[in-house]
């Protein structure tokens, strides 16, 4: 009976991770249903980008307030990470602190562990009082009405209570090495548990033992639920802003891409040689749909950057729209796209990975159009976002479907396009004029 | 005298058998704006004085489509983009100057992948490049200690990173050059990109080239330097919805660069 912990322990690791395997799966699927993508070129800048914007961290600091409190969350996580390893070999194995015969090294770790975990609560705590005293006005735009808001502070709870395990795990441990319990041997520096430590004062060896199993178990089952936690919020950017930041564009923002399909009309159409009527060559594909009214239309990097996106809302806070009351929040244009994409691989697992149409599309039952006609194209969202996500690329694609394919564009602007096929300006100006300027004074 | 102007057309040099150097892009708010046409002429006085080898398309140019794409009109742009990369690749055209961002960055970005190869410099930067050469001289003191803040177009900024042109020249002209609080990458926006130019806004509180005036007033400035046409015309509203145009002067980098030679 001596294994049941052990065989528990490995239980629950496997369900644990295997779950979150199946999730995974289930993301991969949902992304690969964007259209492809030519992403594969220059790759020595994109692991650049990688290395600067998602390990470096360098857009996060533009905020230095956040960016610091960011970066002891994210430094944390990482390094607490190594006390994972120990703990989870400690758990499959029957070991205690398994480490410890690194000596001082060990000290030096458990010691800097515990300084970044203290670090880490004072951050959440700055966070959750962001969010929730201070109200800062990106955290409570309506798009963060109701499960977005409850998200958030979720996760911070759960960051807050996982540190709190740590610190209490290592200070009844403490306590019992001073106590001299036995498989208790003196390990690691304790620089912050150790002013828990009075709390225990009194109390029996067997009741700080029993704090000390039910705090690392709690951990332990903590940081699992967490991982699996990830798939169902936004927290999904600690692992996707890596290849989301690979993938991120390298053009100059100011440059769309060309649609090909497009190209290889106007070509046609400018050709005087051409035959209208010439049957399509073998091999002619059916016309492409050109833009985007749903995910499936969209390239599969965007649908990378929608499950990216943790609602930050920087890219919200510099919208030139967004600031003057306008409906478009290029953070909801995400959080719209992930949903949708969401309830199509809700559908797809209903119906034996089959997509059965639902009668809803992103465009209209999700993204109004109010809110795509608003945008300036200025990129200020694009610049904003700490994880080189691109929701203008979504507008523009929605924009495109909207006029190429459903000749939807507000009256105004239809006016100017008249203008533009016409005389070759936006104003109804004749070309012929276009050089009085020179014979004015 | 000053106001006499020598702007050659690409054809007439072509029929005398000549290349200039560069191709100015007018476009078409420096073609048919009154506001932005003052800028042209700013801006081809100041080509003259510095001797540059230049001309213009004139009825032969068209818009570039960049109106047309950011509306999502992408057959519209492309047929404008090809048409006008056919006129230009025609004339074997090295090099263009523009003086609105919008054209700066579809020519530059957007036309070489249909065909359009050129080296496409902004007017801020072409300016600066005489200046370094000694073409042309800034001082003067028209400007000296003038409060100049300078708004960045997104199109030039952020879509193409020039922020530095501009600014330098300002710096030569011996103002004092003041930063929005939003300025250079976080530079907030006008309004009038992604063809907003060409439509009323959607229902909010506030219109953003106010919203931008605002920030400019901050600074407190005699002059809003612009280096767009829309921005500038944006700008010019915001002021005047302010009730400042008594005060506060909108003008473009080529204005000033032109007014401090007395052209």
């Amino acid at each position: 009976m001596d294994y049941l912990p052990n065989i528990i322990f490995t239980i629950a690791l496997f369900v644990g991770i295997g779950f979150f395997a199946r999730n995974v799966k289930k993301l991969i699927r949902n992304i690969r249903l964007g259209r492809d993508v030519e992403v594969g070129d220059n790759k020595p800048q994109r692991w650049k980008n990688m290395a600067k914007i998602a390990l470096g961290q360098t857009k996060m600091v533009v905020r230095p307030i956040a960016g610091l409190m960011h970066i002891i969350v994210y430094v944390g996580f990482i390094i607490i990470n190594i006390e994972v390893l120990e703990i989870i070999l400690d758990g499959i194995l029957g070991t205690h602190r398994l480490f410890a015969p690194l000596g001082s090294a060990y000290n030096f770790l458990i010691g800097s562990f515990e300084i970044l975990a203290l670090l880490v609560i004072v951050a959440v705590v700055i966070f959750w009082i962001r969010r929730n005293v201070i109200k800062l006005a990106r955290f409570i735009k309506p798009e963060m009405k109701g499960w977005p808001e409850k998200d958030g502070n979720m996760i911070l709870y759960i960051e807050l209570v996982l540190m709190l395990l740590f610190l209490t795990m290592n200070a009844a441990d403490f306590s019992l090495q001073q106590m001299g319990a036995e498989h208790y041997a003196a390990a690691g520096a304790f620089p912050v548990s150790q002013f828990i430590v009075p709390l225990f004062d009194g109390l029996s060896i067997p009741t700080i033992i029993g704090i000390e199993r039910t705090a690392w178990w709690l951990h332990i089952l903590g940081i699992l639920a967490f991982l699996n936690y990830l798939y169902y919020s936004k927290h999904l950017h600690i692992l996707l802003a890596f290849p989301n930041t690979y993938y991120g564009k390298l053009k100059p923002q100011g440059e769309f891409d060309n649609l090909e399909a497009v190209t290889n009309e106007v070509k046609l159409m400018m050709d005087p040689s051409a035959d209208p009527y010439a049957a399509p060559s073998d091999g002619a594909t059916e016309p492409e749909k050109f833009g985007a009214s749903d995910v499936m239309d969209l390239n599969w990097v965007q649908l990378l950057n929608a499950y990216t996106c943790t609602e930050c809302g920087r890219c919200t806070s510099e919208c030139p729209a967004n600031q003057t009351g306008k409906k478009l929040s290029p953070r909801k244009i995400m959080m719209d796209t992930r949903d949708r994409l969401e309830e199509v691989g809700k559908n797809m697992d209903a119906n034996k990975g089959e997509f059965v149409p639902d009668g809803k599309q992103l465009l209209d039952d999700y993204i109004s159009r109010e809110e795509l006609w608003a945008c300036t194209t200025c990129n200020a969202c694009v610049q904003a976002c700490p994880v080189s996500i691109d929701p203008l690329s979504i507008i523009m694609e929605m924009r495109r479907f909207l006029v190429m394919e459903q000749s939807a564009a507000p009256l105004e602007l239809n006016n100017m396009m008249g203008n533009l096929e016409n005389n070759g300006a936006p104003w109804p100006f004749n070309q012929m004029d276009r050089l009085n300027w020179a014979q004015e004074p | 005298m000053a106001n006499e102007m020598n702007v050659p057309t690409m054809a007439a040099l072509f029929a005398e058998g000549k290349q200039p150097e560069i191709l100015f892009w007018v476009g078409c708010a420096g073609s048919f704006d009154d506001r932005a046409k003052k800028i042209t002429k700013a801006f081809v006085k100041i080509l003259n004085r510095a001797g540059v080898s230049f001309a213009v398309l004139g009825t032969e140019e068209s818009c570039t489509g960049d109106p047309a794409k950011r509306a999502g009109n992408e057959f519209l742009f492309q047929m404008q983009a090809m048409t006008n990369i056919e006129v230009m690749n025609g004339y074997e055209v090295k090099k263009v100057v523009t003086a609105c961002p919008h054209c700066f960055n579809t020519i530059k970005n957007e036309y070489p992948g249909l065909g359009g190869n050129y080296e496409v410099l902004h007017h801020t930067q072409f300016l600066k490049q005489l200046v370094e050469e000694g073409k042309i001289t800034l001082e003067g003191g028209t400007y000296k200690g003038k409060r100049i803040t300078y708004h960045d177009p997104c199109y030039l900024g952020r879509a193409n990173d020039v922020y530095e042109a501009p600014r330098e020249l300002i710096q030569k002209l011996d103002a004092e050059l003041l930063e929005m609080k939003n300025c250079r990458k976080r530079g907030l926006c006008c309004g009038a990109g992604g063809a907003q130019m060409f439509k009323e806004p959607e229902k909010g509180d506030k219109d953003v080239n106010v919203e931008r005036t605002e920030q400019a007033m901050e600074t407190q400035p005699e002059i809003i330097a612009a280096a767009c046409p829309f921005c500038n015309t944006m700008m010019t509203d915001g002021v005047k919805n302010k009730e400042k145009e008594t005060s506060i002067a909108v003008l473009d980098i080529a204005e000033l660069v032109a007014n401090a030679q007395d052209l």
